[in-house]
This record gives structure tokens, sequence and C-alpha cells, in this order.
């Protein structure tokens, strides 16, 4: 393998990595490997992960990690922020994890402003089992649980995380949405968050991602799809917004 | 020293004798004042971490994160509670994290009573998507409450197995003179995550075999060192009474009340329940003719102790009395045993 362009944060003995080819997680996880590398808080980091595709990112890091069940990252990085609170704690998930099952721990978290910093994938499905209808798969959306598009009626319009959380998180929390379109500001965003947990308040950053596999889309339409997705999931920073109001 | 506490408290009391410093709770009855006491103890003590969670699967993995950077932690629970608790159980399991979770008994299933019950035996010793690698206590005293968590989070880091203790309200909300005596060398705590990267997920079912058989091995390995039980009367009595936790007092006082000796009436105590003392059950059935089973559940410690006991040497009658989620007087077992 050619190490030049991978971060010092990444675990090189994992590498390659086993997210499919053109997966948005690679692209995200590259972008927290090269803000990790930059602020070099490699050892005082735990990163904690959900099962589903977020698994893969057990062993991608050269940082304390730990794979918890579906929903359940937030309260393992939590418990450990609660007793070592030197420690950075990012939990990392999907966002069936974060917006179904493991919703209510996200919102509490939020609510109560714990110092983490929490990072949802939003690719509109539930990948590893097979590109399921998720929270956030949009009215009309055709995923398997969904073979003629995704009702609104009974199933719900797209869940928009962000938003749900603005509106009970502590007004100093950092809460924004990016998408892998623009790898240049996921950086920006992550150092953002990871600044703001380290002043002792929540961050959560949602990243739109690209899924190739369950989108059943090649290079070109994966990233004009997430065109269609960043139409019905405004990019932005909420905290800023709310400091406007 | 001694204090006129309840088994609720003295749990509280035990986990901060054992160097707890972190709880992660939801309040459910009947085990609600150990999450009170901790959280008034945190309130006055900086060093003490308290957090009253979203819900009991929340506490359960905060529980796990915890323990993971070697900071001896616990939750308390009951009924329901412990149903939700098996998620973060589970993981535990699999990582052999040093959990102490403290579950006092209520009637179930669902949210049936508020109270008592000997019911969630197999709940707390085999509950979760696994094999059952856990150590449960059974405690029958509110001085037990406090000797028995010192020891579920000696055990629990010790030997890194999930750790339960099992009460139940009865004894939760019973008060008693408790002797609060320190333990003399409490066990240290490490950091169980600095420089790793740990999993929860297989994809071969090889790896994950082999895993788990070195789990299981170790847990085998520690049984007959984690294994307790204790024994009140003559091995030349023809009946053998078998009781754990609240029950096993009340059964002990029916027998000293009718056979003080226990020349008739042997009565042997699982003190763990998972694992089974089965080795030393069978001892105590020698020559026994007669074998009995009280219990405040339809008979879940009776399923473990029979899957135990060697059948091929005890050859007497089993007779049972089970009440599930309702208590013994002396009187219900006096009146069992007479027929």
């Amino acid at each position: 393998m050619d190490y030049k362009t991978m971060p010092d944060s990444y675990k090189k003995s994992s590498k390659p990595h086993f997210f499919c080819p053109g997966c948005g997680h690679a692209i995200t996880l590259k972008q927290l490997g090269d803000v990790v590398s930059e602020l070099g808080i490699a050892k005082k980091m735990v990163f904690g992960i959900d099962i589903g595709c977020s698994l893969l990112a057990w062993d991608f890091f050269d940082i304390d990690t730990i794979q918890a069940h579906h929903g359940r990252s937030i309260p393992v990085v939590v418990g450990i922020k609660k007793v070592a609170p030197k420690k950075i704690a990012l939990a990392y998930m999907g966002d069936g994890g974060a917006y179904a099952i493991g919703l209510q721990s996200l919102i509490h978290a939020a609510y109560r402003n714990d110092p983490i910093i929490a990072i949802v994938i939003n690719n509109t499905n539930y990948a590893m089992t097979g590109g399921q209808m998720a929270p956030t798969t949009f009215p009309g959306e055709i995923t398997s649980t969904s073979a003629f598009g995704k009702r609104d009626q009974g199933f719900g319009n797209h869940f928009l995380g962000p938003e749900t959380i603005f509106s009970i998180a502590d007004k100093k929390a950092y809460i924004a949405r990016v998408s892998v379109s623009n790898p240049r500001n996921i950086k920006e965003t992550f150092k953002k968050a990871i600044s703001k947990a380290e002043s002792g308040n929540f961050a959560f950053v949602e990243v739109l991602s690209i899924c190739p596999t369950n989108w059943k889309t090649n290079a070109h339409n994966s990233f004009e799809f997430l065109k269609t997705i960043e139409a019905k999931f405004p990019l932005k920073e909420f905290s800023k917004t709310r400091e406007a109001v | 020293m001694k204090e006129f506490i309840s088994g609720n408290v003295a749990a509280f009391k035990g986990a901060i004798a054992a160097g707890a410093r972190a709880m992660f709770g939801y309040p459910i009855t009947p085990s609600t004042e150990i999450l009170q006491s901790w959280s008034e103890a945190a309130d006055k003590n900086d060093h003490l971490v308290f957090l009253q969670t979203e819900d009991e699967t929340a506490a359960g993995f905060c529980l796990n994160g915890a323990v993971l950077q070697g900071v001896k932690s616990f939750t308390a629970t009951a009924g329901p509670g412990t149903v939700l608790m098996q998620d973060g159980l589970s993981m535990a399991e699999n990582l052999r994290l040093p959990t102490v979770t403290i579950v006092m008994q209520r009637g179930g299933p669902s949210t049936g009573t508020v109270n008592y019950s000997q019911q969630e035996v197999l709940l707390t010793c085999f509950g979760g998507n696994g094999e059952g690698l856990r150590i449960v206590y059974s405690a029958g005293t509110p001085q037990e409450m406090y000797d028995f968590t010192i020891k579920a989070f000696d055990s629990a880091w010790r030997y890194r197995f999930p750790t339960i203790l099992l009460g139940d309200g009865y004894i939760g909300k019973q008060k008693s003179q408790v002797d609060l005596k320190a333990p003399l060398n409490p066990i240290k705590s490490v950091n169980l995550l600095s420089g790793k990267n740990i999993r929860n997920c297989y994809s071969s079912e090889d790896e994950f075999a082999d895993y788990l058989k070195q789990n299981i091995l170790a847990f085998e390995k520690a049984a007959p060192k984690i294994s307790e039980f204790s024994v009140f009367g003559k091995n030349s009595a023809e009946n053998l009474i078998i009781a754990h936790g609240s029950t096993y007092f009340t059964v002990r006082e029916a027998i000293e009340s009718i056979d003080p000796q226990g020349k008739h009436y042997q009565i042997f105590r699982p003190i763990t329940l998972r694992p089974f003392p089965g080795t030393d059950l069978n001892r105590y059935l020698k020559n026994k003719k007669r074998l009995w089973f009280f219990e405040s559940s339809y008979g879940q410690m009776q399923m473990i102790a029979k899957a135990e006991i060697d059948f091929t040497q005890f050859k007497g009658k089993v007779q049972t009395d089970f009440r599930p989620a309702k208590s013994f007087l002396i009187e219900d077992i006096i009146e069992t045993i007479r027929g």
C-alpha cells in the first residue's frame, strides 16, 4: 500500500478497508483521520461506533475504539466521557442507529449537553442489512422495504435529524449538516465540532453520504442522487442560525 | 460500624466500600433507593459520577463505557428494567466487561408487581443472546446486600465477567442492623480500552467460535473459585432442601423451629446461582431420600439445579413448592414439609 496519502491516525495494518467501493463512510473517515492527525488528538480520543456499516470502522484508526450495538455508541461514549472527562469522546453511527433505534439516547445526550461528538452518516437507508427503508428515506424513494417508493402516509416524511436535535439541544451545542460532495467542508466542520466538545458542549454532525451498493448507482449517478438528497436535507450550521435569531 | 439501614441503602454503601466511582441508572421500584442514595452522595462528592439515563438500555451501555475506562461502576434495576438491561449485559458478556448490576426482583412477567419475586433468576443467569457467562449472587438480607455488593465488584474485576447481585424488594425496603465492615483489599481496576480496537461482531463463524470458546473455557476455569454455597444441618439427614435468597432464610427459620439441629432436614443454599455449585450439591445429595425446592418462581432455580444433579446417583424423590411472585411464611414451609 502507498501510505503517503494516509493520515497518521490510520491503522495501516487494516488497510485496504472493507467499505464497499465508493462508499461515503470512507470519504468521511478520511476527513476525520486528517482532522485527528492535524490536531494531534489520537491519544486523547475514544472512538465509539455502532453496528451497521459503521462497524467496518472498528479497526480503522490507531485510536481506542469500541464497537457497541445498534444505536448504542452514544450511551457508551457518554459513559466513557463521564468517568474520563479529559478524553475526546466521539460516537459514529448511521442514520438508522441515530434516528430510529438510538434516537432516545441521541436526544438526551443533546438535551443534557453532554460534551461528546456524534457523527451520523445519512445515506437514507439501512445499508448493511441490504438497503431497507430508514426514517431518512424520503417519500417516493425506492428501498428493499419500499419497493414501490416510500409512502409518506404511515411511514412518514424523511426524518430531519439535525433540525430535530436543534429544537431540544442546549443553545451552546454545535449542530451541522454536511455532505460528502464537499469533503473539505466536512473536515472544517469536524474541527469545529471537536473544538465545541472540548469547550464542554454537545456537538452533532450529520454527513449526507452516498451508498452506491444499495442505491445501485455508478460513480456519476451516486453523486447525482446525492444532489437530490441535498435538496431535501439542507446543508447548514444550525448553531449559527440560532445565534442569528 | 453498625447502622440501621435498608437493603437498598446497604447495597449503595457496599458499592462505595468496594471503590465504585460511577453509577448509571433509571428509577424503578423496588430498587430506586440505591439510585437515590448514590445521587445524594454524588451531589456532595465530585469524585463520584452519577447519571440518571433516559432508560435502562442507555444505563447498561453507559456502564459498559465507564468500565472500559477502568472505573468501577454499576447500575441497579428490577423487573422490566432487567429485561432492557440484557442489551448492555450481552455486550458486557461478549467482551467480558466487569460491570456490576444490582437487581431487586419484583413480580413478573411484564410490570407484574413492584415488591417481590424470585423470577429474575433465568433472566440474570442466561439472559441475552449468549451462553450465560455471568456471575450471579443471590442475597437474602440487608447485611448480605452490603457484603455481596462488595463481593460482586471483587469477582467482576477479578474474573472479568459481568456480575449481577440478585435481591428483592422485601430485603431492599426492609431495615435492619448492618455491619459496614470495610473490605481489606478492594481489587484494583484497570483501563480495558487503552491502545485497543475492540469489536463485538465477527464476520466468520470459525473466528467467533474460537473467541467464544476461550471465554467459555475461562468461565469454566474460574467457576470453582467463584461458586459459593452454605449448608445448614446434618449430612445424615434424609431430606435436602434447596432454597436461595430471601426464601432460604424463611426455610431456615422454619427448619430451626421444627428440627433445630437439622437432623432430618439439611438445607443447601446456593449463594451463586451462576456458576451454580453443582459439584457441592451432588456431594450433599448423597444418601438423601428426598429433595425439596422452595422458590418464589415457577422453579427457575430448580431448572438450573436439576441440570447439575447427577440423577444416576440420586434416586430419591423430588418435591417442590413453587409460588411465583409470592413469598413464603414460616408456616407455609412447615405445612408443605409435613404434607
